[in-house]
C-alpha cells in the first residue's frame, strides 16, 4: 500500500516498467545487473579460452554481446511489449536496420573494393 | 485491492478503451519516445564509427596490432565501472520516480563516481598508447580505434557533465515534474552508452586476435 500512495502522482497511463512496487522494480534491476554481469563475464572468458573451436569464438561473442545487449534493453531501458513500448519497439526495429545496413554494408564494400582495387602483389601504400 | 483501481479511479483490469480514443499520451510518454529517437539516432552515428574500425581494423602499416596493444583486464575493469554505474543509474531512477531526493543524491553521486573512473580508466589506457607512439596518426587502425573509442569516452563525459547540472537542478529546483523529466532521459542516455560499450569491448578489445 504505501509503495503505491508514493507513487500516485504518477499518471495513470503506465509507462513502460513503472508498475510502482518498488521491490519488484529493484528486483529486476538486480537481476538485469546479475545476467549482464554474467554475460560479459562469459565474453571475457570466451576471448581467452582456448576450450572453444577458434574459428566459433567470434560467432560466441557475437551471440553474447547481442544477448547482454537485449539484457539492458529489457532490464535497464524497460522495453517491453507492452502497449506503450510499440513506438519505441517500431523506432528500435528500424535503428537496428539502419545500423545493419551501415555495419553491414560498409564491410561488403570495402572487401570488395579490396579485393578488386588491389593490384596483386602490389599492395598500394596508401591502402595500408 | 490497489492491483485493480489506478490513482485516477480508473479500473485497470476494466475493458479498455480503443488507443485512437484515449487522447494524446501523458508527457512522460511522448518525451521518452522523442528522446528514444535521438538515442537512435546517436547509435547509428555509432554504427558509422563501428563500420569504419571494422574496414580498417587490419590497416596497421606495420605499426602495432589490437593484441599487442590491448590489455583486456583494464578492459574487464571498465566494463565492470560501466555496467555497475549503469545498475546504480537504474536505481537513480528508483529514486527519483519516488521523489526521494536523498537516494537521489546518494544514486547519482554513485553513478558519477563510477563513470568518472570508467573515463579516467580510458583517460589513462588512450594517453599510454599516444606516449609510447602508437597514437591515432600512426596507422589507419588506430585512427578508427580513438576515433571509435574517443567517441564513446567523449558521450559518457558529456553524460557526467549532464549529471552535475541535474544535480543543481535538483538542489536548486527541486524533484519538479520538468526536472524528473530531464533525469528520466539522463537515465535513458546512460543505459544506451552502456549498450554502446557492449559493441566497443566486444568488436574493439576481444574481437582482436
Amino acid at each position: 500500500m504505501d509503495a503505491t500512495s508514493a507513487t500516485s502522482n504518477v499518471q495513470p497511463d503506465e509507462a513502460p516498467g513503472e508498475s510502482g512496487d518498488l521491490r519488484a522494480d529493484i528486483a529486476k534491476y538486480v537481476g538485469g545487473f546479475v545476467i549482464a554481469g554474467l554475460l560479459t563475464l562469459a565474453s571475457f572468458w570466451a576471448a581467452g579460452t582456448t576450450m572453444v573451436w577458434q574459428p566459433g569464438v567470434p560467432i560466441l561473442l557475437a551471440a553474447l554481446a547481442i544477448g547482454q545487449m537485449g539484457v539492458h534493453l529489457v532490464f535497464f531501458l524497460h522495453v517491453s511489449s507492452g502497449p506503450e513500448s510499440t513506438n519505441n519497439i517500431l523506432a528500435l526495429a528500424f535503428g537496428v536496420f539502419v545500423v545493419a545496413l551501415v555495419v553491414f554494408g560498409s564491410i561488403v564494400i570495402m572487401a570488395n573494393l579490396d579485393t578488386n582495387m588491389m593490384p596483386i602483389g602490389h599492395p598500394m601504400q596508401t591502402q595500408r | 485491492m490497489s492491483t485493480t483501481v489506478t490513482a485516477d479511479g480508473i479500473p485497470a483490469r476494466a475493458p479498455k478503451t480503443p488507443r485512437s480514443e484515449r487522447g494524446p499520451a501523458p508527457t512522460r510518454i511522448v518525451v521518452s519516445y522523442g528522446f528514444w529517437l535521438f538515442l537512435l539516432s546517436d547509435i547509428i552515428l555509432f554504427a558509422a564509427f563501428f563500420a569504419a574500425y571494422a574496414v580498417l581494423a587490419k590497416h596497421t602499416a606495420g605499426g602495432p596490432t589490437g593484441p599487442q596493444l590491448f590489455d583486456r583486464e583494464h578492459v574487464l575493469i571498465e566494463t565492470a565501472c560501466l555496467l555497475s554505474s549503469s545498475f546504480t543509474c537504474g536505481m537513480l531512477g528508483l529514486a527519483f520516480e519516488r521523489r526521494h531526493a536523498l537516494f537521489t543524491y546518494l544514486f547519482g553521486a554513485t553513478t558519477f563516481v563510477l563513470g568518472a573512473a570508467f573515463v579516467a580508466l580510458e583517460v589513462s589506457e588512450l594517453g599510454h598508447l599516444i606516449a609510447t607512439d602508437a597514437g591515432p596518426q600512426r596507422s589507419a587502425f588506430l585512427s578508427a580505434f580513438f576515433a571509435l573509442v574517443g567517441l564513446h569516452g567523449l558521450h559518457v563525459a558529456v553524460g557526467l557533465a549532464w549529471l552535475l547540472a541535474m544535480g543543481a537542478q535538483v538542489a536548486t529546483i527541486g524533484l519538479v515534474p520538468l526536472v524528473v523529466q530531464r533525469l528520466r532521459c539522463f537515465a535513458l542516455f546512460w543505459h544506451a552508452l552502456d549498450i554502446v560499450w557492449i559493441g566497443v569491448f566486444t568488436i574493439v578489445y576481444l574481437g582482436a586476435r
